[in-house]
C-alpha cells in the first residue's frame, strides 16, 4: 500500500469512515492485523484496556456484531455490560439522549451504539464525553463492517489499491455499502454497486462509485463480489416483486460467479438469506471468505477499541 | 385625536410606486398624509432618520399552536414574536387541538388575540372537519367568524375530490383555498429531500415529486373550478413550473415561498451533523430547487413570503433526526434573512421586497394594511437596512428556539412595529 499509516487516530469516536482519513483507516488495519495474532495463541487475552469500560448499547436486533464486540472488549480485558432495548427504560418512553446520559453518568469509556435512526450516534457523541463507536446506525454507516471487508480482503489479496469491488444487493437500506464505498474508495479501490433501481437510492453515483442495474455488469472482472442482505422484514411489496424473482436476477449463483476475475473473493455481511441473495454453492464454496470477515471482525473492533483509548499500534508490546 | 409624526423615514410602499423621504402623519390610527416635511404640534414624534417605514408586514402562514399546543406556543406569545420580526399581522393555520375547524374554535381565537393585544391574527379555517380529509367544514360559519381562508395545512389534502369541491364551495365566500402540497405515498417516511445528501446521510428521502404531483393536481382542480388556489411554502423547481403555467392561463393560482427554503440548503443536514432544527417539511432542497425559487420570486413567479413558523419545544426537537417533529420557527428571523438575501445580495428593488412580504399578502388573503394611502389603517414595520446582528434564539419572543439560523449574522432588521398608529415593539438598543 501506498499510505503509510497515522501514528493514531484524531477522534474521540469512530461515528463512521467518514470522517477518517486515509492514513488512519492503514492504521486500524494494521493494528488489525496485530490484534488477529492475539487469538492464534493459548490465552487469548490481553490486559490493554484493564479497567476500562464498555458499554454496549443496543437498540436494534444484533447477534453478530454484539458478540464480535463483547468478543473484542473481553480479549483486551475491558469491562463490559450489554444492553438491548427489550427490558430497559428505552421501552418504557425514555429518550435516547436520556438514556445516554444516564449511562454516561456511570462513567463508562466506550459507548458501542446500534440504532435504527442515521446520525444518532453522531448526534450522541458529540454530547457526550465517553468514546462513541458506531455499531450501525440506520442505513447510514457501519465502520467496523467496513474495516473488516477491508482487513479482509487485504489479507487475501495483498491489497486494496486498484481492484475493483462490485456490491449487489438492496443498496438503499444498507449502511454496509454506504460505509463500503467510502473505505474502498478513500483506500485506492473502485466500487461498483449493482441492484433492482427501485432498491437504489437517489444520486448514488455522487458518492463516486459506479451504478449498475444489471448484476452482471457490475461482477464482469471484479476481484470482490460483496453481496447484501436483502432484508425482508423492511421491505413491503412495492420494492420488487418476489424472492423467487429477485433470485432469478441478483442471486449470486456460480454461473454468475465465473463472470468475475478468476479466485475472485466473495464476501457477505450476514446473516445470509441462502437462496435468495447468495446460492449455497457459492455461499460454501472455496471463493467465500463469509466466515474469515466474522474471524477478522473480532481483530478489528479490539483494534478501535485500543486505538480509541490512546493506543499507537503496538498492542502486544505490553 | 392621537396624533404619531413620523419623521425623516424612506417610506417604501408599492401600493403607490413610492420610495423616497418623507413625514408620516397618522391620525386616530390611520394614516393622515404624507408629505416631504410635515410639523404637527402635539403629536407623538419618531425620528426614523436614517430607516425605513414601509406599511406593516403580514405572514400569511404561521403556527401559533392554541388551542392544544401551549407549551410549544400561544397565541399571545407567537403574536408578540410576529411584533418582535417586523409583522403586524399574521395567519394562524388550523392545526391546533382542537383543530380550527369550526365558528368556535375561530372566535377563540380571535378573542385570545385581542386580550394579547400584540400582532393581528386571521385565523385559518380548516378544509375538512378535524382535517381528516373526509367532509368539508362549515366554511361559511367560519368565515362569518373571521377566518380569512382555509387550509389542511400540516396534513395534505389526499382526496381530489374534496379538494375539487372545496375549491367550488369556497367560491361562495371568495377566499384562497390554501393547500399544503404533498403526496404522503411518495413521501414515504421521508425526513429530508431525496438526493445525493439523504443517499449520504442513509437518510430517507422525500422526493420533489411529493410535492410536484400535488401542485399538478391542484393547478388543474383551480382551471376546473375557477376558484383562488394559494401553494403554500413551495420548494422545488417543477412546482414553480406549474404555477407559472397557471399563471399564464389566467387562473386565481398563487404562491409562497419561506426564507428558509430560500436561505439554505439540504447540505446544512450534512454539515450540522442531523442537527433537527434543519428538519422542516417540505425539507431543505437541493442547490438547483433554491436556484429556481430565487429566479420564482426575483421574476415575480412567486407572490409572497411566509415563514411557516412551526415552533417545537426543544425536547422535541432533542431527538434522533428521523423522531423529532417537521419544523422551525421563523417570525423573529424571516425579515433579516430575506433582506439580506434579495435586497443585499440580489438588489432587489426595496418596493419589491415590501410587495412580497405586506402588499402582496394583504391583496390575496383580502386583508386590510399592505399599503399607506391615506385613509388606510397605519400598521407600519421600521427597518433599518444597516442593523448588523447576530440571531440570538435566547432572546426570541416566541416560546420556542428551533430555529436554523442561529447565530447567522444578518443585515437588514426590524426596529420598531407601529399598529393603528401606536408604537407597539421597538427593538432594544444593544
Amino acid at each position: 500500500m501506498s499510505v503509510a499509516p497515522a501514528r493514531r487516530l484524531r477522534g474521540k469516536d469512530l461515528v463512521g469512515i467518514d470522517p477518517l482519513t486515509a492514513p488512519e483507516i492503514q492504521l486500524i488495519l494494521d493494528t488489525a492485523d496485530e490484534m488477529a495474532k492475539i487469538a492464534e495463541r493459548p490465552i487469548k487475552k490481553v490486559p490493554a484496556l484493564r479497567g476500562k469500560t464498555v458499554v454496549n448499547l443496543f437498540l436494534e436486533p444484533s447477534t453478530r456484531t454484539r458478540f464480535s464486540f463483547e468478543m473484542a472488549e473481553k480479549r483486551l480485558s475491558a469491562d463490559s455490560l450489554s444492553f438491548s432495548s427489550s427490558g430497559t427504560s428505552v421501552e418504557k418512553g425514555e429518550t435516547l439522549l436520556d438514556t445516554a446520559r444516564n449511562l454516561e453518568a456511570m462513567q463508562p469509556d466506550f459507548i458501542v451504539m446500534r440504532h435504527r435512526y442515521a446520525g444518532s450516534p453522531h448526534w450522541l457523541a458529540k454530547l457526550l464525553k465517553s468514546s462513541v463507536i458506531n455499531a450501525g446506525d440506520g442505513a447510514h454507516e457501519h465502520p467496523t463492517q467496513a474495516l473488516l471487508d477491508a482487513m479482509t480482503i487485504r489479507r487475501r489479496l495483498g491489497r486494496l489499491e486498484g481492484l475493483t469491488v462490485a456490491i449487489v444487493g438492496d443498496l438503499e437500506h444498507s449502511r454496509v455499502v454506504r460505509s463500503n464505498v467510502l473505505l474502498l474508495q478513500r483506500m485506492g479501490a473502485t466500487v461498483r454497486v449493482a441492484g433492482p433501481p427501485s432498491l437504489v437510492p437517489a444520486q448514488m453515483e455522487a458518492m463516486g462509485c459506479e451504478v449498475h442495474h444489471r448484476m452482471e455488469d457490475a461482477i464482469a472482472g471484479a476481484d470482490v463480489v460483496m453481496m447484501l442482505r436483502i432484508q425482508l422484514e423492511r421491505q413491503g411489496k412495492m420494492n420488487f416483486p418476489t424472492v423467487r424473482e429477485y433470485y432469478d436476477f441478483f442471486a449470486l449463483t456460480p454461473e454468475r460467479l465465473r463472470l468475475a476475475k478468476r479466485g475472485c473473493l466473495v464476501m457477505h455481511p450476514g446473516p445470509m438469506n441462502r437462496g435468495v441473495e447468495i446460492d449455497s454453492r457459492v455461499a460454501d464454496g472455496p471463493q467465500s471468505v463469509i466466515l474469515e470477515q466474522v474471524t477478522n471482525g473480532v481483530a478489528v473492533r479490539m483494534a478501535v477499541l485500543y486505538l480509541l483509548a490512546g493506543g499507537n499500534g503496538e498492542p502486544t508490546a505490553d | 385625536m392621537s396624533r404619531l409624526l413620523i419623521k425623516h423615514a424612506r417610506v417604501i410602499d408599492p401600493s403607490q410606486r413610492l420610495d423616497e423621504g418623507l413625514d408620516v402623519l397618522v391620525v386616530d390610527g390611520r394614516i393622515a398624509r404624507l408629505a416631504e416635511r410635515i410639523e404637527e404640534r402635539g403629536a407623538e414624534v419618531i425620528d426614523a432618520a436614517g430607516l425605513m417605514a414601509t406599511p406593516g408586514f403580514i405572514d400569511v402562514h404561521t403556527h401559533l399552536r392554541e388551542p392544544g399546543f401551549e407549551y410549544k406556543e400561544t397565541i399571545a406569545s407567537g403574536a408578540a414574536a410576529a411584533l418582535a420580526g417586523g409583522f403586524t399581522a399574521v395567519c394562524c393555520m388550523p392545526n391546533t387541538q382542537p383543530v380550527n375547524d369550526s365558528a368556535a374554535v375561530t372566535e377563540f381565537i380571535r378573542k385570545r388575540a385581542e386580550e394579547a393585544g400584540a400582532a393581528r391574527v386571521y385565523p385559518i379555517g380548516a378544509i375538512s372537519k378535524g382535517q381528516a380529509g373526509e367532509e368539508l367544514s362549515e366554511m361559511g360559519e367560519m368565515v362569518r367568524a373571521g377566518a380569512v381562508a382555509v387550509s389542511d395545512d400540516g396534513r395534505p389534502v389526499r382526496h381530489a375530490y374534496l379538494m375539487r369541491r372545496a375549491l367550488e364551495y369556497s367560491l361562495l365566500f371568495g377566499i384562497p383555498v390554501v393547500d399544503h402540497c404533498e403526496d404522503p405515498t411518495l413521501v414515504a417516511g421521508g425526513v429530508m429531500h431525496e438526493g445525493a445528501v439523504s443517499t449520504r446521510l442513509g437518510l430517507r428521502g422525500i422526493p420533489a415529486a411529493a410535492e410536484e404531483v400535488v401542485v399538478a393536481r391542484d393547478v388543474i382542480l383551480a382551471g376546473l373550478t375557477g376558484a383562488r388556489l394559494h401553494l403554500a411554502h413551495l420548494s422545488t423547481r417543477q412546482s414553480l413550473e406549474w404555477v407559472r403555467r397557471a399563471k399564464s392561463q389566467g387562473l386565481a393560482v398563487s404562491c409562497e415561498v419561506t426564507p428558509h427554503h430560500l436561505a439554505l440548503t439540504d447540505t446544512a443536514v450534512l454539515e450540522s451533523s442531523y442537527d433537527t432544527n434543519f428538519k422542516m417539511n417540505p425539507p431543505l432542497r437541493s442547490a438547483e430547487h433554491v436556484a429556481a425559487l430565487l429566479e420564482g420570486v426575483l421574476d415575480g413567479t412567486v407572490d409572497c413570503l411566509a415563514t411557516d413558523h412551526a415552533p417545537h419545544h426543544a425536547d422535541e426537537k432533542a431527538l434522533e433526526f428521523d423522531l423529532a417533529p417537521f419544523g422551525v420557527v421563523g417570525l423573529e428571523t424571516a425579515v433579516p434573512v430575506t433582506y439580506d438575501l434579495f435586497v443585499r445580495q440580489h438588489k432587489l428593488p426595496l418596493t419589491r421586497f415590501v410587495a412580497l412580504w405586506s402588499t402582496n399578502p394583504a391583496r390575496l388573503f383580502s386583508l386590510p394594511g399592505g399599503t399607506l394611502k391615506v385613509g388606510s389603517v397605519a400598521d407600519m414595520t421600521l427597518l433599518d437596512s444597516e442593523a448588523r446582528l447576530p440571531v440570538n434564539p435566547d432572546k426570541f419572543l416566541s416560546k420556542s428556539r428551533n430555529t436554523p439560523f442561529a447565530g447567522r449574522r444578518l443585515r437588514g432588521w426590524p426596529v420598531a412595529t407601529i399598529l393603528g398608529g401606536k408604537v407597539v415593539w421597538r427593538r432594544e438598543r444593544r
